[in-house]
């Protein structure tokens, strides 16, 4: 781990893709070219405009890529508004990176995986995807379930058609809230999408999405005889330091930046209900 | 043990500022705080306690962090110094001394936060001994001796003498730079004082309050327990008691526009203040009850959990007598604590 | 004071048990004999309120939050905590229909940091004497004058007059004779004579000892915006450390212009403060130049009279002469 660990290294904007109308998806490298860090899939980074704000954001590409680093992030707040608005070179400051990952190197290997993502909630999960896709023998079945509030609202569209879409041995399910005009697929919310599918119980679960598709598709995969030890989400909390000092994002005797944000649901049943 | 009449401590205190920033409690428009000696400084080595505690010499309420310097799309890191230099706290007691180890343990593990590192490197703390503690005191209940603090160098003060004892490295060192001054002594004066203090700290109101059930599984049912409600029923949500705790150690990260950079600075936080969770799309802990649980299940659950049954509480006593509606950690610890034994 | 917990107690009851009243905002005792807590009793815990000599801290605000409850609510008022019954009442701050009011008498309130300052420290037992206070403590027993270690707003007592009431608990005219006489604006004065670097030293020195813990803001009963300005982050002086010096000053100078003129000089910002800055002489001295530029004016004192500063009159003095004034505190 860094020594200097509060103090943020700089990255450069390389490019801006806009996914959705709230959704842009980052590239960030180093000033000397190539990536500012390395990572794992699921951990986090803390991104920064100096006199504008620093926040938490996960980090969208997959470590397997050796150029640069992704970013998908959705417009909500003061510092998000900025990035938004960032051109092309624009600098900013990056640090990290934090938290545990998902367990792509233990637990999760040789299993069958299912993902579970509603609207930005793909933006963890897609480094995991993109791991997974690149050390593909080292993993079983791969599902993923990914809805959003309409098309236009999927996030790296283009990624998911041109790519897992047409990859032997993936399944993609997508789906959106409401019938639109264009949308030949799947229309309905995910919880009850996952239920239809009825994915069968040797799978791993990865989830991540607005909380209430969480909490309602968290219960549909209990119904179908899912257990809490197989299902893995990530949180998100308001962070300042990033690595459990700061005290900002302690749950129970957890720190989500330090501890999580990664978890498993049977380890969060130990702990407050306070995310 | 080294022995100085009373009345020529101001020497001593010369000879350390001579060579290094000397910090110590000095009242200043009627109130103590720890400041850097001055010749006419009002030292108040009498006072049970200062205000803020000392580890605003460790861990400052504002630091500056870094600065930035914008330029069109380009952005440049100014490193911060770290300290430097060697400084000395002199009158830290028994309580706020142990404090710093519970600092340690969140501040230099790892990843280690330099800035604090490179304070405690070169902090010299010189204790001083309880001779007159007061009934909001009760750092015997977690163990604390306060008679015997601890430090690099640990001072008595009994009828008109300061007896003075090096205990590590650093308090040779500086004992060595100040020895001159002293005079050998057997440290009579000392046992006796621990003696007559030993006995009042038996009659301390709050000497008996119990700790049992604060233990790593009953988190859940602490957290839950009814009684939060009640005992958060009036709290103002105000940083009083965090901000004059010695191991409160939350912060907040901002940055200042200084017109000639940004400069990015920490202060303490507090955990009860409502926008210390709040995110762009919501807060987590939205109740004073929610906020004011979050302070008292860190100190007395969450922080033992992570840190072998180590309670984040020291006994100073400064929330028991800043609170605003003296509502405090000892009666959090009575009022839960209670159904150990139901 | 026993018998009037015992009247205290009794009334509480009845209020409880003929429906006049929910819940009780009153006060109990805390861990030592000084410390009483504000604590809400309904018919199961009433036996634990307690009233006395250490009961100063001014509820008021509380019924902004309490009347915003179910049910009914019963305050207890001294004659001081009126003013801020009317001025949060005139403010639309609470609802009256939810709220009981009774007044109860006061002689006189104590400070236990008063004791502490005159040496008096290791504090297990208080008792009052006439004018004597005789403390037990872990050193011995000490005593010292009532006079000397009464509440700051006691030293200068509004009186014993309750302001608005729906009930008293002893009639007017058997109400305690009350401390008081000195002069609020001694200080004051004081500081106006002072020359400028004088009193920015003065100021200086006790506004560096903030620890911006936001006690003085909180606990304050004119205090009562939603969200305060110095909580909203954008701002740019959202309110944890103070950056410079100038913030320093600026916090606490720029509360008092939001309380300026609706300030009843109830004296809780200073009696929380865990550094005990003088807050209520920048308020004292408002008050002061507004009876000077409008004549005299009591925050609280009733529900009718136009506050100075929002209302305007042929009789308001030109801004030209508050300009003139200019330097003053």
């Amino acid at each position: 781990m860094n020594n200097e660990t509060l103090i943020p290294k700089i990255g450069v904007v390389t490019e801006v893709r806009v996914d959705t109308p709230d959704v842009k998806t980052f590239r960030v490298v180093a000033p000397e070219g190539g990536k500012v860090f390395e990572h794992m899939p699921g951990q986090c980074a803390m991104l920064s405009i100096p006199g504008v704000g620093e926040a938490m954001f996960s980090i969208t590409s997959s470590p397997t890529n050796q150029e640069f680093m992704e970013f998908s992030i959705k417009k909500c707040g003061c510092l998000t508004e900025w990035l938004h608005q960032m051109d092309l070179g624009q600098q900013i400051t990056v640090r990290g990176p934090y938290g545990k990952p998902f367990p792509v190197e233990e637990e999760l290997k040789g299993k069958n995986l299912l993902f579970i993502a509603g609207g930005i909630g793909l933006a963890p999960l897609r480094s995991v995807i993109n791991y997974c896709r690149h050390y593909r023998d080292n993993y079983g079945t791969i599902d993923i379930i990914y809805g959003s509030r309409s098309m236009d609202d999927l996030v790296d569209y283009e990624e998911i058609q041109t790519e897992w879409c047409k990859e032997a041995g993936i399944n993609v399910h997508l789906t959106i809230d409401r019938e639109q005009e264009g949308w030949d697929g799947h229309v309905g919310f995910v919880p009850n999408y996952v239920k239809e599918l009825n994915p069968d119980l040797s799978k791993t679960v990865l989830m991540c999405g607005p909380p209430i598709m969480i909490k309602f598709t968290l219960q549909g995969l209990e119904e179908l005889g899912f257990k809490k030890e197989q299902v893995y989400t990530t949180m998100e909390l308001r962070m300042k330091c990033g690595f459990g000092k700061c005290g900002r994002c302690n749950i129970g005797d957890k720190y989500v930046c330090k501890d999580g944000p990664v978890f498993r649901f049977d380890e969060l049943d130990k702990l407050p209900d306070e995310y | 043990m080294l022995k100085l009449a009373l009345e020529k401590a101001n020497d001593l205190f010369a000879a350390i500022a001579a060579e290094e920033t000397l910090y110590l409690p000095i009242e200043k428009s009627g109130q103590i705080d720890f400041y850097p000696y001055e010749t006419d400084a009002k030292v108040r080595l009498d006072a049970l306690h200062t205000v803020k505690s000392a580890k605003d010499l460790f861990f400052p309420q504002s630091e500056n962090l870094m600065e930035f310097k914008m330029q069109g799309k380009t952005i440049e890191i100014k490193e911060p110094k770290r300290a430097e230099e060697d400084y000395v706290i002199f009158g830290v007691k028994a309580c706020d001394a142990r404090s710093f180890a519970i600092l340690d343990r969140v501040f230099l593990s790892d990843p280690v936060d330099t800035y604090y590192q490179s304070r405690r490197e070169h902090g010299v703390v010189v204790a001083l001994a309880c001779s007159r503690p007061e009934e909001t005191c009760f750092c015997n209940v977690f163990g604390i001796d306060a008679t015997e603090p601890e430090g690099d160098v640990v001072t008595w003060i009994e009828d008109g003498i300061l007896y003075w004892e090096a205990k590590t490295e650093k308090g040779e060192a500086l004992t060595t730079k100040v020895a001159a001054l002293m005079e050998e002594s057997d440290g009579a004066g000392v046992e006796s004082q621990k003696t007559q203090v030993q006995a009042i700290m038996e009659k301390l109101p709050l000497r008996g309050l119990d700790l049992t059930r604060f233990k790593k599984d009953e988190l859940m049912n602490i957290f839950n327990d009814q009684a939060w409600e009640q005992l958060s029923d009036h709290c103002l949500g105000c940083g009083t008691c965090t901000f004059v705790c010695p191991t409160c150690q939350c912060y907040d990260i901002r940055d200042y526009d200084t017109g000639n950079g940004i400069q990015r600075y920490r202060c303490w936080d507090s955990c009860m203040y409502r926008d210390f969770t709040m995110m762009a799309h919501g807060n987590n802990r939205k109740s004073q009850v929610e906020r004011f649980r979050q302070r008292f299940m860190h100190k007395l659950v969450y922080y033992p959990n992570n840190n072998e049954g180590i309670f984040s509480c020291v006994g100073c006593g400064r929330c028991v007598s800043k609170c605003p509606i003296s509502m405090n950690i000892a009666k959090v610890i009575k009022t839960l604590g209670v159904k150990a034994h139901e | 004071m026993r018998e009037i917990n015992e009247m205290l107690q009794n009334k509480v009851k009845e209020l409880l048990d003929n429906g006049t009243v929910d819940r009780v905002i009153g006060w109990e005792a805390g861990d030592f004999c000084y410390d009483m807590a504000p604590a809400m009793f309904t018919k199961d815990n009433v036996d634990e309120l307690l009233y006395n000599g250490f009961c100063g801290a001014n509820q008021s605000k509380y019924l902004i939050s309490e009347s915003q409850k179910e049910g009914k609510v019963l305050t207890l008022l001294k004659p001081c905590d009126t003013y801020s019954f009317n001025q949060l009442l005139k403010e639309h701050r609470f609802d009256r229909e939810k709220v009981y009011a009774l007044g109860i008498p006061c002689a006189g309130m104590l400070d236990v940091e008063k004791m502490k300052e005159l040496g008096i420290t290791g504090i297990l037992g208080i008792s009052e004497e006439g004018d004597t206070i005789k403390v037990k403590t872990l050193y011995g027993e000490k005593e010292c004058k009532k006079a000397d270690v009464l509440l700051e707003r006691c030293k200068v007592c509004k009186g014993n007059e309750h302001k608005a009431y729906d009930e008293l608990l002893i009639p007017a005219e058997e109400a305690p004779e009350v401390p008081g006489g000195a002069d609020r604006f001694d200080l004051v004065e004081k500081l106006e004579a002072m020359s400028e670097a004088e009193r920015f030293d003065f100021w200086r020195g006790e506004l560096s000892k903030c620890i911006r813990c936001n006690a003085c803001r909180n606990v304050c009963p004119a205090c009562s915006c939603r969200t305060c300005v110095f909580d909203n982050a954008n701002s740019g002086v959202a309110a944890k450390a103070n950056v410079d010096s100038f913030e320093e000053n600026m916090f606490h100078i720029i509360r008092a212009f939001h309380v300026a003129g609706r300030c009843t000089d109830c004296g809780e910002c200073s009696r929380v403060c865990p550094q005990q800055i003088p807050l209520h002489l920048l308020n004292r001295k408002f008050i002061k130049d507004i009876d000077e530029f409008y004549g005299e004016f009591q925050a609280g004192e009733d529900l009718e009279t136009a506050g100075p500063l929002t209302a305007y009159t042929q009789e308001d003095c030109e801004p030209g002469i508050v300009m003139e004034k200019g330097g003053g505190m």
